[in-house]
């Protein structure tokens, strides 16, 4: 790991200033996963801004009947916070489903959003990844790719996005609040993450100099019918092969809206309006559910190791709608899958 | 010893502890540039100047320390390298295994994945730190009870997480207790057991 100089900001401007005055400046929260990279040799900041003291740590309604989170709620907060939980319990659960819970007590929010990508060969500094190392190559690509993408890929990048909580956030229409040195914006979730494209470097859509400050729900939580399914190789704190996350309204035995995202298949979460158009006004069943599934798999494509990952998705998804619509989400510590 | 204002407790010469007859001498004090493993690792950067020092409040097991550290050193490092607390182990140094797990201000964490500055202030509680007069924690005996380790290296991050996951008061289940453990791998594949000493604490045996 490379000397870095240690700053810690106090507040959100402090924080915006001091990551300004190093172009290879980086903030850290939990650290979970930056620390890993400098570790690796992956990452390599010369400034680490510690913005843990920042007042990002509340979880509150807004007046609109949504929620706001603040960028430092730790994942086990957010899981287990009684809003959260009775509201937007679709949530809880995909943040419930991912890592460990040493490492949800300590990653943060706005850190989440940020983690990347776990292909073995962003971590190999050894090898070309045009991720870590913009046109140095792809070594997915003819490479081991069982756990790569199978949407939105590129010639240069085929990385998955590794997050359970975004996956989450995608069907819940996140709003990400963010602040930087032209000011405060706010970034739709699905504009938020970007397909790698001819420019994988950049995971997200964040200006440089910018930081989190929060993330905002809308009010529809989906609290009857929703899942999040995740499968993967052990049942336990493992990366996703392929998961989906679940929100329906339902009138009767027809959707009035059906939202759903897949992780662990793409460079970001992968939500499809004209796959969720198919289940509008249809029948809550597996033949509708099959349909939604092949439209939004239309343009998946494997790779030599991951083509199975396509019909595993195509089934996770009617799966995870048919729990859905009976009211009987994925439990996250029961591994039956209902 | 850079700037910790207690010694290490030194160990009779001639009763060298195994640390110390591996290291084949008795504890010598750290400089300024030794005092982590990552700092005595210098990469092709070597040529930029070492990181200042950080002035770091850390209470461990109760005891305060006020110390000047190198921004690099994890608590995991801090705790093994510069307060001679080797009971908390380095098994994979990624958040992969849990076996540095302890005690951050109450919640469990992975020490490794944790720079010591980021916590100024913080209480941290080792698994030297969970027996109380010479009797064992409870955890500590209820792994004795139930021979819930083999070769012992998890055991420690076992403890502490258990200790983490009694005070969250989630799991109620097996089930829900071998999930909430998850984050501790333990190869000898302890885990029935360890499940059962866990369940004994909670008074679900």
């Amino acid at each position: 790991m490379i000397n870095f100089e240690y700053a810690r900001a106090n507040d959100v401007a402090d924080a915006v200033r001091l990551i300004a005055r190093d172009p290879n400046a980086k903030f850290v929260a939990g650290g979970t996963n930056l620390i890993d990279l400098m570790k690796m040799d992956v990452e390599r900041p010369t400034t680490l801004v510690d913005i843990n003291r920042l007042p990002l740590k509340q979880v509150e309604g807004t007046p609109a009947g949504g929620l706001r989170i603040g960028a430092l709620v730790r994942n086990t907060d957010l899981a287990y916070h009684p809003l959260v939980e009775q509201r937007y319990p679709v949530l809880a659960s995909a943040i419930m489903a991912g890592a460990s819970q040493q490492l949800r007590n300590m990653a943060s929010t706005g850190g989440n959003l940020l983690q990347r990508t776990r292909c073995a060969y962003f971590y190999d500094t050894t090898t070309p990844c045009n991720k870590r190392e913009p046109g140095s190559g792809c070594s997915a690509i003819g490479g081991l790719n069982r756990m790569h993408a199978i949407l939105g890929a590129s010639e240069a990048c085929i990385a998955v996005f590794p997050s359970d909580m975004s996956v989450a956030l995608a069907i819940l229409d996140a709003k990400v609040h963010v602040m930087g040195p032209s000011g405060d914006r706010v970034i739709a979730i699905a504009d938020f993450h970007r397909l790698p494209g001819d420019t994988p470097q950049r995971d997200n859509n964040l200006n440089a100099g910018e930081i989190i400050t929060a993330v905002e729900l809308p009010p529809q939580g989906f609290v009857r019918n929703y899942t999040y399914l995740k499968i993967r190789d052990r049942l336990s704190y493992a990366f996703a092969l392929v998961s989906v996350a679940v929100g329906l309204e339902l009138d009767g035995d027809t959707v009035k809206e059906g939202r759903f995202a897949l992780g662990g298949v793409a460079h970001k979460p992968w939500r499809d309006p004209q796959a969720e158009a198919v289940l509008r006004g249809e029948r809550a069943d597996a033949a509708t559910f099959a349909r939604a599934a092949d439209m939004l798999l239309r343009d998946a494509k494997g790779h030599e190791h991951n083509t199975f990952k396509i019909d595993l998705a195509r089934r996770s998804i009617v799966r995870a709608l048919t729990q859905a619509a009976r009211g009987t989400p994925q439990s996250q510590s029961s591994k039956k899958i209902a | 010893m850079i700037g910790i204002d207690d010694g290490l407790e030194g160990h009779d010469g001639a009763h060298p502890s195994r640390r110390e007859a591996i290291a084949g001498a008795a504890p010598t004090p750290m400089v300024a540039g030794m005092a982590s493993s990552a700092a005595a690792q210098p990469t092709g950067d070597a040529a930029r100047s070492a990181a200042s020092l950080v002035p770091v409040n850390l209470t461990v097991n109760g005891k305060r320390h006020a110390l000047r550290l190198d921004p690099r050193t994890t608590i995991l490092d801090l705790l093994r390298e510069h307060l001679d607390l080797t009971g908390t182990k380095k098994g994979c140094d990624q958040g992969q295994c849990g076996a540095c797990t302890v005690l951050l201000d109450g919640h469990r964490i992975n020490s490794c994945l944790t720079f010591a500055v980021m916590y100024d202030g913080a209480e941290i509680t080792t698994i030297e730190g969970l027996a109380q007069n010479g009797v064992l924690h409870p955890l500590q005996q209820a792994f004795v009870d139930h021979d819930a380790f083999q070769c012992g290296y998890c055991t420690p991050g076992q403890i502490c997480s258990a200790a983490g996951l009694i005070a969250e008061g989630r799991a109620k289940t097996a089930e829900e207790i071998r999930e909430l453990m998850s984050g501790n791998i333990c190869r000898c594949g302890a885990y029935p057991n360890i499940v059962a000493a866990i369940q004994q604490v909670m008074g679900r045996s």
